[in-house]
């Protein structure tokens, strides 16, 4: 990814995702499922992309954006990790792992990155108390486009930033990687899907008969894959 | 009799339209106050005075202020709250109704949409990935389903903001947001339980062969970090086995 035609338009991408997971329009379109296949598609791979999404999403069902509470970008962080796997057209045995890997790290950066953003929108909004409190018009609109456009450069600038730095130690990793492709799969598919599964506990438990739902929903999809 | 200031289609599109950027500059201090002010402000001129005048800068000041609630559900907030001023209520009585709206509007929101419809949605697209559809329909379910919910909740919230103003609480209590997020937690638990092999099925690709091992793994991972709830975060235990198996896989 060391090319700028690959890198500006996947940094692009990353910036409108990185907004759209709480500054506009929260349409969940941040979302990995939805992140990781559009950054694919930049790629001309969204078949790889929606494998990836599908992989991160299972961890972003375990984060959840309660109000100020902090929780991983996964917007621009989709996009980094459905990049770095489309950008081969052939994948090593590693390439998802290093994927998701990188895709993680660049959520928990994203993390740190959004409440830079939310304490640099606090000292404008301090700035700007008395002529908030004056009901000025223009002030009240300034503040809002001020942290739309922080938001919208942090995403673009955090996807540019952890796609340069993962692609080399991608490069690396891959041209050294030792370990079976059977091996290597079942491992990052294997944690992701056992932080799924505790997710969709924890998101369901307190409902009534959660846990025989859940047990006759496991039982169900393993006769259906037991069937293909 | 006061007569009540109805509000013009343009004027509630706008208030819409503004609400999808409603946490625009959410920050520590006013939290979604300035979303807020930012939201109501196309309704505001319609005060006594118009834009720019005294009730409106007043009105304006007063609405962005610190305010914390859901994102979506803030949308109640924004109707009720230039409903009052259109009313022409109290300062004082805007303002401890203002305050008062901060608490359920948050956790009824946090309930039905974070804790509750955001999961089901993910958890019935993956179904559908698990399932073997193709991108575009894995994506239509996951973002059409959400979006229908996100977009009516936030359509409802303006309008029964507007229409009851201070008198809003009532809406609150309707039976979608009180037991949507049980019977949504329900639905989610029978679709997830579903969608979990399926989706494991389809992206383990050449590790199908150790599908069994896998399997028995993630049960058991499952219930260690469903026992650690609120401990210790699964994605980032997730990140430390990740380095190590790359390291592993690197060094060998």
């Amino acid at each position: 990814m060391t090319d700028l035609v690959q890198l500006l338009p996947l940094a692009m991408l990353g910036a409108v995702l990185g907004l759209d997971v709480v500054s506009f329009p929260q349409a969940m379109i941040s979302r990995p499922l939805v992140a990781a296949t559009a950054a694919a598609l930049l790629l001309g791979d969204p078949v790889s992309g929606l494998l990836v999404g599908a992989t991160l999403e299972m961890f972003a069902l375990e984060t959840l954006p309660f109000g100020a509470s902090r929780y991983p970008e996964w917007g621009s962080a989709a996009v980094v990790g459905g990049g770095l796997f489309a950008v081969h057209t052939d994948p090593g045995p590693g390439a998802l792992t290093v994927a998701v890997l990188a895709a993680l790290v660049s959520a928990w950066i994203g993390s740190w990155s959004m409440v830079q953003v939310r304490k640099l929108n606090a000292r404008l909004a301090r700035k700007q108390h008395d002529a908030v409190a004056a009901g000025s018009k223009r002030v009240v609109e300034g503040l809002q486009v001020f942290g739309l456009t922080a938001d919208f450069v942090r995403g673009g600038l955090l996807t540019a930033l952890m796609l340069a730095i993962f692609t080399p130690i991608q490069a690396y990793v891959l041209a050294t990687w030792a370990t079976d492709p059977r091996v290597s799969r079942a491992v990052v598919v294997g944690i992701a899907a056992s932080v799924a599964a505790g997710a969709v506990w924890k998101v369901v438990h307190a409902a009534p008969a959660a846990r025989w739902l859940l047990v006759g929903g496991v039982a169900l999809g393993l006769a259906i894959v037991a069937t293909q | 009799m006061k007569e009540r200031i109805e509000l013009p289609v343009r004027t509630r599109l706008a208030m819409f339209v503004r609400m999808l950027a409603i946490q625009g500059a959410w920050n520590y201090e006013t939290l979604l106050g300035n979303g807020i002010g930012f939201c109501v402000e196309p309704a505001l001129r319609l005060l006594p005075g118009g834009q720019g005048g005294d009730a409106y800068r007043a009105a304006l000041a007063r609405q962005s202020q610190y305010f914390n609630a859901h994102p979506y559900m803030a949308a109640v907030a924004v109707g009720a709250l230039a409903r009052a001023e259109l009313d022409g209520e109290a300062p004082a009585r805007i303002e401890r109704f203002r305050t008062a709206l901060c608490g359920p509007l948050g956790s009824v929101g946090d309930r039905l949409v974070w804790a509750a419809w955001l999961p089901a949605c993910s958890i019935a697209a993956l179904a559908v990935f698990g399932f073997g559809v193709g991108i575009g329909g894995v994506l239509l379910v996951f973002l059409g389903i959400y979006n229908a919910g996100h977009i009516a909740l936030r359509a409802w919230g303006l309008s029964a903001g507007l229409e009851h103003g201070m008198k809003v609480a009532a809406a609150l209590g309707s039976p979608v947001l009180r037991q949507g997020p049980a019977h949504i937690a329900q639905v989610a638990a029978l679709i997830g339980g579903v969608a979990l092999p399926l989706a494991l099925d389809r992206v383990i690709g050449p590790g199908r062969a150790l599908f069994g091992i896998v399997l028995a793994a993630v049960a058991l991972g499952g219930v260690v970090l469903a026992r650690l709830h609120g401990r210790a975060e699964g994605w980032k235990i997730a990140v430390g086995l990740l380095v190590l198996f790359v390291l592993y896989s690197v060094a060998r």
